[in-house]
């Protein structure tokens, strides 16, 4: 598979205005993901990696700087741009109220389709395929009350990745499961962006499961502070934040 | 110009909007079923505010709105008012010879009571007295018209058979008070016409001359020369000209005023009252409405602010969001006021006909309209709401 830069982030600077006065949740950061890389954004409470995530997911815009996906400048563009965007080139999965609570698993996600104008018999095919091969084929007609937080996240999985988007982000898609549901469903988000060559940033507080990535990015204070590459690097700093 | 800011076709949003509303409708019909039904207790007390207006009101003036006539001739400053109005011979005479009147019959008005040996509770009526062949003679539906001026012949009106029971060739005894003494007549009915009620209450035409001899009259009366009409009601040759008309009487004639039908209808004594009260009813429930529909919209928005902020997040337009809810809240006002309406119509049944009700087709479809505007008017601040939600706060991205 090609490994082009899908997402580029030139000097991204994010401020608030607080009682103390100007912040910069995310202050000067720059980063490349490739298509077909996983890259997890870690760092405490605080540090600015929701905020990016946000920018990222071209919900929040920047103070300054430049984001680029696939090559197209997102920071000018007016809303309903972003919106566009937003339905066709990001996934997205979130920490918690992922599904369209009336629409079953698979109609959550054909759900990315119908607003794409994207939803045939293929598309339908396709969309029943990815939930069996995250092991919902019994619950595809379950709605998401019926089904466990577990089941959920890998329906939002499905959601995100069934239009072939550039960018697939997720935000702490792991924090209400148990440790072994998280870690099946970050394996399974790992292994579909790298099998369907996705760009995909996961924004987590539990280390453990940078075990699947390619690359972690590490932030404090809004600034990206350190970067791990290679298996080994990225085993040594989740067993050294361990001890 | 400025364009507008949908980044899809109109017809994807609008089927993604229709997609939306459908499905949340057909997944949670218990919660709409609720909102339908409160729609429709909004309908039925809407429906039947109207109906209860449209009833008085057309027993105040069912008899004259129908008059095949185009001016009504009264006594001077009696306001217009025929109980009032007083029109002797003479005057009636000169009326007739005017020119542009067609026809001419005098009204002449009282009150009675139609009476029962069976031990049946008496019903009042309107005694009115008419000239045979005349201006102001109701058409029948069954029976015969009046052929003489002198007759023991009653026509009755559709509600005094339907109270009544009498058929054509029953004898209808009416009794009404003479001096000091109820009197008894016996009466045949020879005909039946349509509803023709008059002061909000049935009514019985008679010949003037029967009139005159058996209407409630004190002892002085009693034996006194001609009867006396209360107003004449006027056929023109050519109804355009009435004002024409209408100013040779004036000329010609002392001591009058003439009205149209509409006039004569408005001056009815406590009519144009009644009918602005009953209006006044009638737009505070729906002012009620809107306030109690958009109270439900928006509660329902606030319960789903979340949902709205992820189908917002994964690039569902405002727009689409705002068609969708507005769907929804034309589809439960619909149903609602359906459900309303037939409610009204069940209910409608069981009213017995002394009840002034009335479901004019115009009027209840007036009110079915207002009622399904009232839906979308009351969840205009959900809408607006639904609109404004921010994907990143209803995720609880933003710190």
């Amino acid at each position: 598979m090609t490994s082009t830069i899908a997402l580029e982030t030139r000097n991204i600077i994010k401020t608030y205005q607080s009682d103390s006065g100007l912040i910069n949740a995310v202050d000067d950061v720059s980063i490349q993901v490739r298509s077909g890389e996983f890259v997890a954004l870690v760092g405490p409470s605080g540090s600015g990696k929701t905020t990016m995530l946000s920018i990222l997911a071209a919900l929040l815009k920047q103070t300054s700087g430049q984001i680029l996906l696939d090559g197209v400048e997102l920071s000018d563009m007016p809303e309903s741009e972003r919106v566009k965007i937003r339905r066709e080139k990001i996934g997205f999965t979130f920490q918690s109220n992922n599904m369209v609570p009336f629409l079953s698993a698979l109609e959550n996600v054909e759900l990315m389709l119908r607003l794409n104008n994207r939803l045939d018999k293929v598309g339908k095919l396709r969309a029943q395929e990815l939930l069996a091969r995250l092991g919902l084929a019994e619950r595809m007609h379950n709605l998401p009350g019926q089904m466990s937080g577990g089941q959920q996240q890998r329906v939002a999985i499905a959601r995100a990745l069934i239009h072939n988007p550039s960018l697939v982000l997720a935000d702490e898609p792991t924090a209400s499961l148990d440790t072994e549901r998280a870690f099946q469903v970050v394996e399974t988000f790992a292994n579909l962006i790298h099998e369907q060559n996705r760009a995909g940033i996961i924004v987590t507080h539990d280390l453990r499961m940078c075990e699947y990535v390619d690359r972690v990015l590490q932030m404090q204070d809004g600034k990206l502070v350190k970067e791990y590459t290679g298996k080994s690097e990225i085993l040594e700093f989740i067993n050294g934040t361990r001890h | 110009m400025k364009k507008p800011t949908i980044n899809e076709p109109i017809s994807d949003f609008v089927t993604i909007s229709g997609y939306l509303a459908v499905k949340e409708l057909l997944r949670n019909k218990g919660r709409f079923f609720l909102i339908s039904l409160v729609i429709a207790l909004i309908t039925l007390l809407v429906l039947f505010i109207a109906a209860l207006g449209e009833g008085l009101g057309n027993g105040n003036r069912e008899y004259i709105s129908k008059l095949d006539a185009d001016l009504v001739v009264f006594q001077a400053k009696s306001d217009k008012v025929i109980a009032s109005s007083r029109l002797g011979n003479n005057r009636i005479a000169a009326i007739r010879r005017i020119d542009g009147v067609a026809d001419a019959g005098g009204l002449f008005t009282s009150n009675a009571a139609v009476v029962f040996f069976n031990g049946n509770e008496p019903v009042k009526i309107a005694l009115l007295g008419i000239e045979p062949g005349k201006p102001g003679e109701p058409k029948v539906l069954q029976g015969k018209q009046f052929r003489k001026n002198l007759a023991d012949e009653v026509i009755l009106d559709k509600n005094t058979a339907l109270r009544t029971k009498l058929k054509i060739g029953d004898t209808a005894i009416i009794r009404t008070t003479q001096g000091e003494k109820d009197k008894f007549f016996e009466m045949v009915v020879v005909g039946i016409t349509d509803g023709q009620q008059y002061g909000l209450q049935p009514s019985i035409f008679i010949p003037y001359q029967t009139w005159d001899n058996i209407r409630s009259k004190s002892a002085a009366e009693i034996g006194s020369g001609n009867p006396v009409a209360n107003v004449v009601i006027l056929k023109l040759t050519d109804p355009k000209a009435a004002d024409e008309v209408t100013a040779r009487l004036i000329a010609k004639v002392d001591n009058i005023e003439v009205a149209t039908i509409d006039e004569s209808i408005k001056a009815l004594p406590g009519y144009t009252a009644q009918q602005s009260t009953l209006s006044t009813q009638g737009a505070f429930t729906l002012i009620i409405g809107i306030l109690v529909i958009g109270g439900f919209f928006q509660i329902q928005v606030l319960q789903k602010v979340s949902q709205i902020g992820v189908l917002k997040a994964i690039g569902t337009s405002t727009p689409a969001v705002a068609v969708a809810s507005i769907i929804q809240i034309v589809l439960v006002t619909i149903v609602g006021v359906f459900i309303g309406a037939f409610l009204t119509f069940l209910l409608s049944l069981s009213f017995p006909p002394t009840v002034p009700i009335v479901f004019n087709g115009g009027t209840s479809a007036l009110a079915v309209v207002a009622l399904i505007i009232i839906g979308p008017l009351g969840g205009l601040v959900s809408i607006n709401y639904a609109a404004r939600i921010e994907p990143l706060k209803a995720l609880g991205l933003s710190s």
